[in-house]
């Protein structure tokens, strides 16, 4: 294994289709139009000395060491600024330009410190790479002038050096060893697109800035890394790196946070992890990454990690370690005994989306062919299982329909529920590019997020809905679109069932569907949404974007079938650019959908009570399929309450933390016999376990996530499972243990079983996943490259389907006792219940859940900054505290559910989507409360907790009598 | 699952289905409870029906007609 070395071809690539022949040192080279000089002998393997270019960024041309000679043009100008040209003779080597180079190696080396043994960058440091090129040998200027380096010179204080900012946790800023070449600066605005670096002063006074003269941590810096990659000296350097040292190989795999599924290195040595670095060549990120992705990984080796399995008879008392053999033989035999006593359907499973296609897929068919049940769910069930149910019926399958590159295509788009630059930040900064480039920008969203209005970008509409009300709005769009004749009749009749669409049409046409009819309780003014119902429809290629604001309500579904309508209806489908984009929560949540997670279908979206499919997997598994669907997770806790069901296996999921009505869930845990958590750490859900299955990180194994996209990404194990055992092989031996014939010896055979039985994965395997880095399914005989764009020439199911989407208030509603609406959602910082980022140092940034309140709303009742607030529902009430802010709308609260202390969930209630059951995290009627310590709930959830989580120590297994 | 809940939740599927063209309605209420929910909340909501229908929603009452009722087989598995 070796240190992935990435080429770096100093200025981006040219889109153009026209070519341009030229000669550089005398090699010829055909490149497309507009290819800078510099990225064009790289190209033919020359590389032009170079310290301000870097292929991630646009050209500069600062530095002056690129330069080249070109017959027929005066002087020396700077490649990565000169665009080539047919004909070119170029020169990159000759003794004036030696000269040059030399001169500015050594003005840059006059004013830098000399420390390169000691320097962290020893080995990765372009300017050190440069002053070997160049063969620079002396300074002439000698190094006691004014200087940036030198914290004391000729015995006073250097009023021009600065000391190192370590603010960031995760990268120090050290502005002696800075050359100012300004490509951290460019790379935050072009890559990152959050302007929070700048150059201040003048010529030798120069330097880089976060904001105004701040510290990194205290500027807007969102710290996705994108500076500390650019950087060509250790100005901007990883901590890890400091404390390490250089990695020795790297290792390619994907993220364990978002559904963007962002590549990267995996730079190690050893087995220990150096640093993550997004890899250039990754289709979904393109070379970003995120604070998540980039640096919050050390929960992987977080000494909270619990590495042995555990048993318990009852979950009062403390856990005891086992060897894996004894838990096994534990788990079969508890499973069997409550089959035998309460029926075979009285026990099931939960995949996770946190864990790879192959994990999942194991799981699901430990249940269907181990269980004999349909009774397993995964946490899509509470997020986005009704995109699967609304694209399902209205284009024929389950999933996003582009790529991310197509929103580079992109003229117009439509933001709904989402966030992306806190719950998808990689997207959004590639979006927030092409916003910056021209594309128009409509959010639909309650809250005031940051994408309505920040540097450089700006909503052309921002609709801020009542919370509840999305099918009026939608509907309301629909309704301009229809009756201001802005349909694409022609994409229409060829592509859609033409009688739906007019059945569809007349009742979006209905005066009670207008805007101005909808106004007085979706609160979106009329004219904002007739002027951004023309921008979609008439605005060029128009894609809609969207996340847990859709679907997390009562008529989620419903919401995404009337976002299928507007794409249908406009002709926004089937080419890059337009489309329907769910923006996946977790990272591997499209692959657990696809893995046939679900308790009604089998892998591939295929119904369970379908005979021909079930054969398939009969006929391979030696078993009888139960024909009849399962229980989905909140009916798995109401079965639980009622008797009928008494044992589960979890795994990666903590369904007490992030599922809602905590207390009902809590119930249904307790009433069960045998609950099995298999997980990294004691989440919240274990501490109502009798079994503990230690888990493995993404570092740990071999597999695939699929992302947002439909693409499936290789996940590569860069280290041996600290538990001992990889999260697939668990599953494996609790099947053995279960009498189950299975033997699979790597995950690439579980994913040869899943291409066997399953028409869109028919072609992917291990070895096509090396040769094309990825892949986006439907991949098979008729697309054996996989599929960015899905529906080019007609939709999966024949002909689009228009339903009609009737707005039905939900019956959660504001009131006397609770008169504000609570909405949830995510922060940047942390991920989901936050085991994993709670574990690292981005708590530095989100150390709790706060709740988001309108002065308005704060004022009335008595609330200032950082206030302690109780949070009531007529579900239950937590304490948390307040950040007073114009983000919500008056009437409107907002929390995260980040931290188990605060338990957001507590108030949520058990009101869900009509079609799948997914919750309406969305919309609890809360009251708000000045407070002063934690709600009594809190306070016996902490103490349980404590209770929970004692584990016996080794001397104490044998009895005291 | 509480009889209050169960009859909430029916109740909503068939208020989506009611909006749908006529001939839509009846169908697509039971076929989605038939594909979606498990025998023994199927066998929990005939229990309730066969005592009372008082609360349901018309095009749910209709549906039940055609909603698979569990039969000893497979009622909790």
């Amino acid at each position: 294994m070796a240190l992935i070395q990435e080429i770096d071809h100093g200025t981006p690539a040219s889109t153009a289709e026209k070519t341009v022949r030229l000669v550089i040192d005398g090699n010829t080279v055909e490149v497309p139009e507009g290819t800078s000089v510099m990225r064009a002998s790289m190209e033919a393997g020359i590389k032009v000395p170079k310290l301000c270019a870097t292929d991630m960024v646009d050209a500069f041309g600062s530095c002056r060491l690129c330069l080249v000679e070109i017959e027929g043009r005066n002087g020396t100008p700077a490649s990565c600024t000169t665009p080539v040209s047919e004909g070119m003779v170029v020169h990159t080597q000759t003794g004036r330009l030696k000269d040059i180079r030399r001169g500015v190696m050594e003005l840059y080396i006059s004013d830098h410190p000399l420390d390169c043994l000691t320097c962290a960058a020893n080995g990765d440091c372009e300017l050190q790479d440069m002053a070997g090129a160049v063969g620079l040998r002396d300074v002439r200027y000698g190094y006691d002038g004014e200087n940036h380096v030198k914290a004391r010179q000729n015995g006073e204080a250097n009023p021009r050096y600065m000391p190192k900012d370590e603010s960031n946790p995760y990268f120090t800023y050290d502005p002696s060893k800075c050359i100012v070449c300004s490509r951290c600066v460019r790379a935050c605005e072009e890559v990152q697109g959050t302007f929070a670096l700048t150059i201040e002063g003048r010529g030798f006074e120069s330097r880089v800035s976060p904001g105004m003269h701040e510290s990194f941590m205290n500027s807007e810096c969102v710290s996705c890394g994108a500076c500390v990659q650019a950087c060509p000296t250790a100005t901007l350097q990883e901590k890890s790196v400091i404390e390490i040292g250089q990695p020795e190989h790297s290792v390619v795999t994907t993220c364990a946070y978002c559904g963007v599924g962002c590549s990267f290195k995996a730079e190690m040595r050893g087995e220990e992890v150096v640093r993550m670095v997004p890899w250039k060549d990754g289709k979904a990120n393109r070379g970003h990454s995120c604070v998540k992705g980039r640096f919050a990984w050390g929960y992987a080796t977080h000494q909270d990690r619990i590495l042995n399995p555990m048993v318990r008879e009852k979950i009062t008392d403390p856990w005891r370690e086992v060897t894996w053999d004894e838990a096994f033989a534990h788990v079969a035999k508890e499973m069997r005994r409550i089959q035998f006593q309460y029926g075979k359907g009285a026990i099931g499973g939960i995949t996770s989306s946190r864990c790879t296609n192959e994990e999942t897929f194991l799981v699901q068919k430990l249940v269907r062919a181990g269980f004999g049940n349909n009774n397993v769910d995964t946490c899509a069930r509470v997020c986005h299982s009704p995109t699967g149910y609304g694209l399902g019926k209205a284009f024929g399958t389950s999933a996003g329909t582009q790529d991310f590159d197509s929103v580079e295509h992109t003229d117009v788009v439509i933001l709904i529920g989402a966030n992306p630059t806190d719950g998808h930040p990689v997207f959004a900064s590639r979006l927030k590019k092409r916003l910056r480039a021209g594309a128009k920008l409509i959010v639909i969203d309650p809250r005031r997020i940051d994408l309505v209005r920040s540097p450089h970008v700006e909503a052309s509409h921002h609709l801020p809905l009542k919370p509840g009300t999305n099918v009026a709005v939608l509907t309301a769009l629909a309704h301009v679109i229809v009756t201001e004749g802005l349909c694409d009749e022609a994409f229409v009749r060829e592509r859609c069932d033409w009688s739906e669409f007019e059945d569809w049409a007349a009742f979006v046409a209905d005066p009670v569907h207008s805007p101005e009819a909808t106004q007085a309780f979706t609160g979106v003014p009329a004219d904002e949404l007739r002027g951004a119902a023309r921008l979609y429809a008439r605005g060029g290629n128009g894609a809609i974007y969207y996340g847990l604001g859709v679907t997390e309500h009562s008529q989620g579904s419903t919401t995404v079938m009337a976002i299928a309508n507007l794409a249908m209806a406009t002709g926004n489908i089937g080419r890059p650019g337009v489309g329907v984009n769910p923006l996946r929560g977790q990272n591997n949540v499209q692959g657990a959908c696809d893995m046939g997670s679900f308790p009604h279908e089998l892998p591939g979206y295929r119904h369970i009570s379908g005979a021909e499919v079930r054969d398939v997997f009969e006929k391979l598994w030696g078993v009888e399929l139960n024909h009849e669907p399962g229980l989905r997770i909140p009916n798995m806790l109401d079965a639980a309450v009622d008797g009928t069901f008494r044992g589960i296996y979890i795994q990666g999921e903590d369904i007490l933390q992030s599922d809602p009505d905590t207390k009902h869930v809590k119930a249904g845990l307790e009433a069960m016999e045998c609950v099995v958590v298999h997980d990294l750490f004691l989440n919240e859900t274990a501490n109502y376990a009798h079994v503990f299955l230690p888990g493995s990180t993404f570092l740990e194994k071999d597999g695939t996530f699929t992302n947002a996209e439909r693409r499936i990404n290789r996940v590569r194990k860069v280290m041996s499972p600290k538990n001992g055992l990889a999260d697939w092989e668990v599953t494996l031996k609790l099947a053995q243990a279960m009498g189950l014939d299975w033997n699979y010896s790597h995950p690439s055979e579980i994913m040869d079983e899943i291409a066997a039985t399953t028409p869109s994965f028919a072609k992917v395997s291990y070895q096509l996943l090396e040769e094309k880095g990825s892949v986006q399914w439907p991949c098979n005989e008729a697309k054996p490259d996989g599929t960015p764009v899905m529906h080019l020439d007609g939709f999966v199911r024949g002909k689009g389907k228009f339903i009609r989407t009737e707005y039905v208030a939900t019956d959660e509603r504001s009131g006397p006792r609770f008169p504000l609406l609570l909405t949830t959602g995510r922060i940047l910082s942390q991920y989901n219940v936050g085991a994993q980022t709670r574990r690292t140092d981005n708590v530095a940034w989100h150390a709790e859940d706060r709740l988001e309140i309108h002065p308005h709303d704060a004022e009335q009742r008595g609330i200032r900054e950082g206030d302690l607030v109780k949070l009531a529902s007529r579900s239950g009430e937590t304490t948390l505290r307040s950040t007073i802010t114009e983000r919500v709308a008056p009437g409107v609260v907002y929390t995260t559910f980040h931290h188990p202390g605060t338990q957001a969930n507590v108030i949520t209630t058990d009101y869900s989507d009509w079609a799948t059951n997914c919750p309406e995290y969305k919309v609890t009627a809360v009251q708000v409360s000045p407070s002063n310590g934690p709600t009594v709930w809190q306070e016996e959830y902490d103490a349980q907790a404590t209770q929970a989580r004692r584990i016996l120590p080794l001397d104490a297994l044998e009895p005291a009598e | 699952m509480s009889p209050d809940k169960m009859r909430y939740q029916a109740n909503q599927i068939a208020t989506f289905f009611a909006s749908q063209p006529e001939d839509e309605q009846v169908e697509g209420v039971a076929d989605h409870i038939n594909k979606f929910w498990d025998p023994r909340m199927r066998a929990k909501l005939f229990e309730m029906a066969d005592e009372s229908t008082e609360g349901f929603k018309p095009t749910l009452v209709a549906a039940l007609q055609k909603i698979n009722r569990p039969g000893q087989f497979g009622s909790v598995g």
